[in-house]
């Protein structure tokens, strides 16, 4: 690891005061040369492994606004203050019953250890475990622009089939994005420019020919709250994750599903999809075939092929669209069988 | 059943609780990183990018210029020093800093040392080297590859098994399965990482690193470093997690040996965690063919085991499981062959159970094909090919109880209730599967010596350089002679770990507790004769007793007739202090310098199949529960039980634990565990405990183990098969065949994973 100035901002503006000090290396996205840490549970892996090399750390644990730290549930909406762990928001009873995708997205994220340590902020934009893009002598777009993408004709059973382009097929395997995309939230951000309200849809970009700009934030914008509106299909709402062993592991695949309900037949469905595509995914066209359908097999089975109509497979991840299309059903079918 | 400390049974010691337990619980226990030492340096390796080819240029202007780097050992800093060995001892004769070659992924091109761990990581970082590269061969597949017959290519692997006419009995059999399987390349993954801390006083020359073989560490470091061997001590006292791992001695060794001398400090280098992939050995992936012939009342006639394993290009490791395969079952005929095939990787090296995982899955993977062929129930089937004498050599096993171990572990299991029928289980929408297999692994044993002191108050001192791997082997010697000495374990200390002490064989092949306890028990048994001698001397407390009727017990000696001595009343009459007694115990059939090789750090093994009177197996029957969603088709695993006879058991508790981690073990190499390779470069992609998965904890339910009485007096003095590694041998084929049963999926290729399942 490198050395790095480390400093601990006691406000929100102070942070970004320090950001966009014009003396920082502003690289887009999360190459910049300062960053901003919570948890560190992702940062501070990829700075050890060479990934990460910023100059400046800002440790925002030292942040004094009380709503950072506060989960506040409406009629409405909730609304998480970005330094929320993780590990408190799966646990909180409030959350779980009124929008279970949210608590289970949270829950079957991670290991105990990691969610008490991760920033909700902080976890909606890890960065993804491509192995090719973990270890700093292969080529990758999205570490180093230009240099070529390893995974496209190498080991790529955990890459995307979803959202990928011919620069980077790596997946974000984050699972709270999923509900969060699935449920319309939306992200507070703050910055030297003001503050902006992001659909949650926006905070993202797909990789394009650009796979080193993950997201739509400047490098001295800090997220400074999540709020999810609660709605009809909030407490019917699932989140069903399939990996490789029972616990501690990205998802192969996995599905956030809310649904609004008239007897058997759909008002409107949302639908996410995890470990398959380069960002959280919404999955519009799936939720269309739905709309005015009783939900059974087969509209459930239609559904998952709308979903999967423009996947892309490589050598070894073939079997995430049977996978993603069975998840995509099997999560329809238990969440319509939920209390609503 | 299903306790930590199982209710001795006959032939079964207590389960006394490790002597070293409130240690490692509490964090005492010192493990050879965590050695406290005044102004250590620490190290860390800069390791190649290619697998191929030749360095040509190395930068490290950037990493010298790191602040509180103090030294950079590279090409050419070696050069005093002799090339490392393949063999016993040494896990390859790739010397990597003596030649700019590149022989696989991940060699050592440099070891920097710095005043912190952070500086010598970033320094490692930042050396780059130019390559003239060539294009690898990665694995069987790849072009350029070398292929051999593997028979005489190791001591340990000498020829092809084979008995009776194969292809006539192939030619005639009515139901023959011809299959092929495979396993993949797996990397040990020890919690403890690898690490070596060198520190030297003048000419002498400690290292602390974990070890599975101390004496013969410290000769092949000598040898290297051209030192007097005296001179040269290496520390190991507790270890992280060794299966193999720990075994034969890396090349990093020297190299942080020479760091340390040309800074004038200790130097520690632990290895980070993707490093370790290609700087320690590992177990390389294997293929297999299996012809089976079999008449139609279930007896096999024919038995072809064909396999081909993965090696580095100079050296020609082998594993050669065939040689346990082909004593299995009453097979008739039998015809194998391994060939070797020399890629652009790593030397390979042992990992728990390195024959008989990836050749028993094979096998067993056929034998449930074929039970299904023959359609019959497959506890049966083994039943009915069970032999009398073994097939090759016609020789009788010593002891053989593995029927016994199918009745106890099927009725456990519930097998009875088992509906044979493919598919036809199920719990709402979840497919159940159920399936068996047999574990079998050789029972040897090697010379070994140790050294016990008793005192006149009853304390027992016991040395021997074996290594407590987490098996258990401290407690169980401290046991051996808690009981030939008649003291409680409260007197008993127990010092291992050492080259310093009296020398022992590597830690492997599971033959550490007969031979450690053979020779505690041989130095135990000379205090007695002494003590007895004494107790029934002239004017002595027993006088007139015969030596043979006396025994030890509660720190007195004492007749059969019921009379009795104070140990410390017969040291008055001796007028000692202490009795302290050295032996060596050699097994049957060892070679007249069988002992002065323990000495230069070699093992001499005997037992498995090549003793004269008979072949000496452990053995085990494991049966698993699979639970697989009709939907998305991810495996769960809710129950394995398993039923293993392995001789004398010393201690019921650590017996269980070492055999309960050999199944969890199992379930991992069945449905988790395999190293990603980029077959474009001959490069370990998934070099990290995020992407290399092994169980957790999630993972594993109920989990039974079956202790199995089983007497057996000519395997040792002890009476003891060793069983560290028995546990894992067959469990991934219980799993392929439960899921099978519940899928109507034959999976022969490990890892079985949802992308077998899912299409």
């Amino acid at each position: 690891m490198r050395p790095f100035v480390y400093e601990r901002p006691t406000s929100v503006s102070a942070a970004i005061a320090i950001a966009s000090r014009p003396d920082t290396v502003h690289v887009p996205s999360t190459g910049a040369g300062t960053q901003f840490i919570a948890g560190g549970t992702n940062l501070a892996d990829y700075m050890k492994l060479g990934v990460a090399r910023p100059e400046r750390l800002l440790d925002l644990n030292t942040l004094a606004e009380p709503a950072l730290r506060q989960i506040r549930i409406d009629n409405d909406k909730i609304r998480f203050g970005a330094l929320v762990r993780m590990g408190e928001a799966a646990d909180n009873n409030d959350v779980r019953r009124r929008c279970p995708v949210l608590a289970d997205s949270l829950k079957f994220a991670a290991s105990g250890q990691l969610r008490n340590m991760a920033s909700l902020g902080g976890n909606v934009l890890q960065r993804t475990r491509c192995e090719y893009f973990r270890e700093i002598s292969w080529p990758c777009n999205k570490r180093e622009p230009g240099s070529g993408c390893a995974a496209m004709e190498g080991s790529n059973r955990q890459h995307a089939v979803l959202g990928t382009s011919d620069a980077c097929i790596a997946t974000y395997h984050g699972d709270f994005a999923q509900a969060l995309v699935a449920l319309d939230a939306t992200v507070d951000v703050e910055g030297s420019r003001g503050r902006r309200t992001l659909t949650f849809s926006k905070l993202h970009r797909r990789p394009g020919e650009t796979p080193d700009i993950e997201t739509d934030l400047a490098a001295d914008e800090l997220i400074t709250a999540i709020e999810v509106p609660l709605a009809q299909w909030s407490s019917r709402s699932r989140y069903l994750k399939i990996r490789d062993r029972e616990s501690y592991a990205f998802a192969l695949a996995s599905a956030a599903v809310a649904l609004d309900m008239d007897g058997e037949t759909v008002r409107s469905a949302r639908i996410a999809l995890g470990g398959l595509a380069t960002v959280p995914w919404r999955a519009r066209e799936a939720e269309d075939t739905l709309q005015g359908k009783v939900l059974d097999e087969a509209t459930a089975q239609e559904a998952a092929e709308a979903a999967f109509a423009d996947a892309r497979p490589r050598e070894h991840n073939a079997f995430k669209i049977p996978l993603g299309k069975r998840t995509l059903v099997r999560a329809l079918l238990e969440t319509r069988d939920m209390k609503g | 059943m299903n306790q930590a400390a199982p209710a001795p049974r006959e032939n079964q010691g207590d389960p006394v609780v490790r002597i070293d337990a409130r240690l490692k619980v509490t964090g005492q226990a010192g493990y050879p990183a965590d050695i406290v030492t005044a102004n250590v340096a620490h190290g860390a390796l800069a390791t190649s990018s290619i697998a191929r080819g030749k360095v040509s240029e190395l930068h490290t202007k950037d990493a010298r210029a790191v602040p509180g780097v103090l030294d950079i050992v590279t090409y050419g800093d070696l050069d005093k020093t002799d090339m490392p060995k393949f063999g016993n001892t040494g896990a390859s004769s790739i010397g990597p800093l003596h030649d700019k070659t590149v022989f696989h992924d991940g060699q050592i091109i440099a070891l920097v040392v710095a005043e912190s761990f952070e500086a010598a990581e970033e320094a490692a970082m930042l050396i780059r080297a130019d390559y003239e590269d060539e294009r690898p061969s990665a694995s069987f597949d790849s072009k350029g590859v070398k292929m051999e017959p593997a028979a005489g290519k190791s001591p340990m692997f000498k020829e092809d098994a084979k008995a009776g006419d194969f292809d006539a009995a192939w030619a005639d059999a009515t139901v023959k399965i011809d299959e092929k399987y495979s396993t993949p390349t797996q990397h040990h993954n020890p919690i403890e990482l690898f690490s070596t801390t060198a520190m030297w006083q003048g000419d002498q020359l400690t290292i602390h690193e974990p070890s599975q073989n101390v004496t013969g560490w410290k000769v092949e470091l000598a040898r290297q470093l051209k030192l007097d061997q005296a001179n040269v001590r290496i520390v190991s006292p507790y270890i992280g997690g060794a299966f193999g791992s720990k075994g034969p001695m890396t090349a990093r060794t020297a190299i942080v040996a020479v760091a340390a001398r040309r800074i004038g400090r200790p130097v520690r280098c632990v290895v980070n965690r993707m490093q370790a992939f290609g700087t320690q050995t590992y177990r390389a992936e294997t293929r297999h063919r299996i012809r089976m012939g079999a008449g139609k009342d279930g007896r096999i006639t024919a038995f072809g085991h064909e396999a081909w394993e993965v090696t580095s290009r100079p050296d020609p490791y082998v594993v050669g499981g065939t040689s346990a395969t082909a004593r299995m079952y009453n097979y008739g005929s039998v015809l194998t062959h391994v060939s070797l095939v020399h890629a652009d990787r790593n030397t390979p090296g042992y990992m728990r159970s390195p024959p008989e995982t990836p050749y028993v899955y094979a096998l067993e993977n056929a034998m449930d094909e074929m039970a299904v062929a023959l359609g019959m129930d497959p506890v049966e089937f083994r039943r009915i090919n069970e032999p009398e004498k073994e097939p090759i050599g016609g020789k009788p096993f010593s002891s053989r109880s593995l029927i016994k171990c199918y009745d106890q572990a099927s009725e456990a299991f519930g097998w009875s209730k088992r509906d044979p029928t493919v598919g036809s289980m199920r719990d709402g929408d979840w497919l159940v599967g159920m399936g068996c297999a047999t574990a079998i692994y050789p029972t040897a044993a090697a010379p070994c010596a140790a050294r016990v002191r008793l005192t006149a108050d009853g304390e027992v001192r016991v040395q021997c350089g074996s290594h407590e791997i987490g098996t258990g082997v401290r407690t169980i010697a401290g046991q051996m002679a808690a009981e030939r000495l008649g003291v409680g374990m409260d007197k008993i200390s127990v010092e291992m770990g050492d080259s310093a002490l009296p020398p022992a064989p590597v830690s492997g092949g599971s033959i550490s507790t007969a031979s450690v306890c053979s020779a505690v028990m041989k130095a135990c048994d000379a205090i007695r004769e002494k003590l007895f001698a004494a107790a029934a001397g002239k004017g002595a407390p027993l006088a007139g007793s015969a030596n043979a009727k006396l025994d030890l017990k509660d720190e007195e000696v004492v007749t059969e007739t019921g009379k009795s001595a104070k140990l410390a009343d017969v040291f008055k009459a001796m007028q000692v202090g202490a009795i302290e007694e050295y032996a060596e115990f050699a097994p049957k059939g060892s070679s007249p310098e069988a002992l002065s090789k323990l000495y230069a750090g070699q093992s001499e093994f005997h037992g498995g199949e090549n003793d004269e009177d008979s072949v000496k197996y452990a053995f085990g029957a494991e049966f698993v529960e699979v639970r697989i969603n009709s939907y998305t088709r991810e495996i769960r695993v809710p129950r394995i039980v398993g039923a293993f006879a392995a001789g004398r058991i010393m201690n019921t508790r650590t017996a269980r634990s070492q055999l309960m981690g050999g199944m969890i073990w199992g379930i991992g190499q069945a449905l988790h565990e395999a190293t990603e390779i980029d077959q474009r470069h001959a490069r370990y992609v998934n070099r990290d405990l995020q992407d290399y998965l092994v169980p957790v904890n999630a993972d594993i339910k109920q989990v039974d183990v079956i202790l199995v009485p089983e007497i057996d007096h000519q395997v040792n003095p002890a009476g003891v098969k060793g069983l560290g590694e028995l546990g894992n041998v067959g469990t991934a084929a219980a799993v392929a065949s439960a899921v099978y049963h519940a899928t109507g999926k034959r999976i022969r290729d490990l890892p079985i994973r949802i992308d077998d399942l899912i299409g």
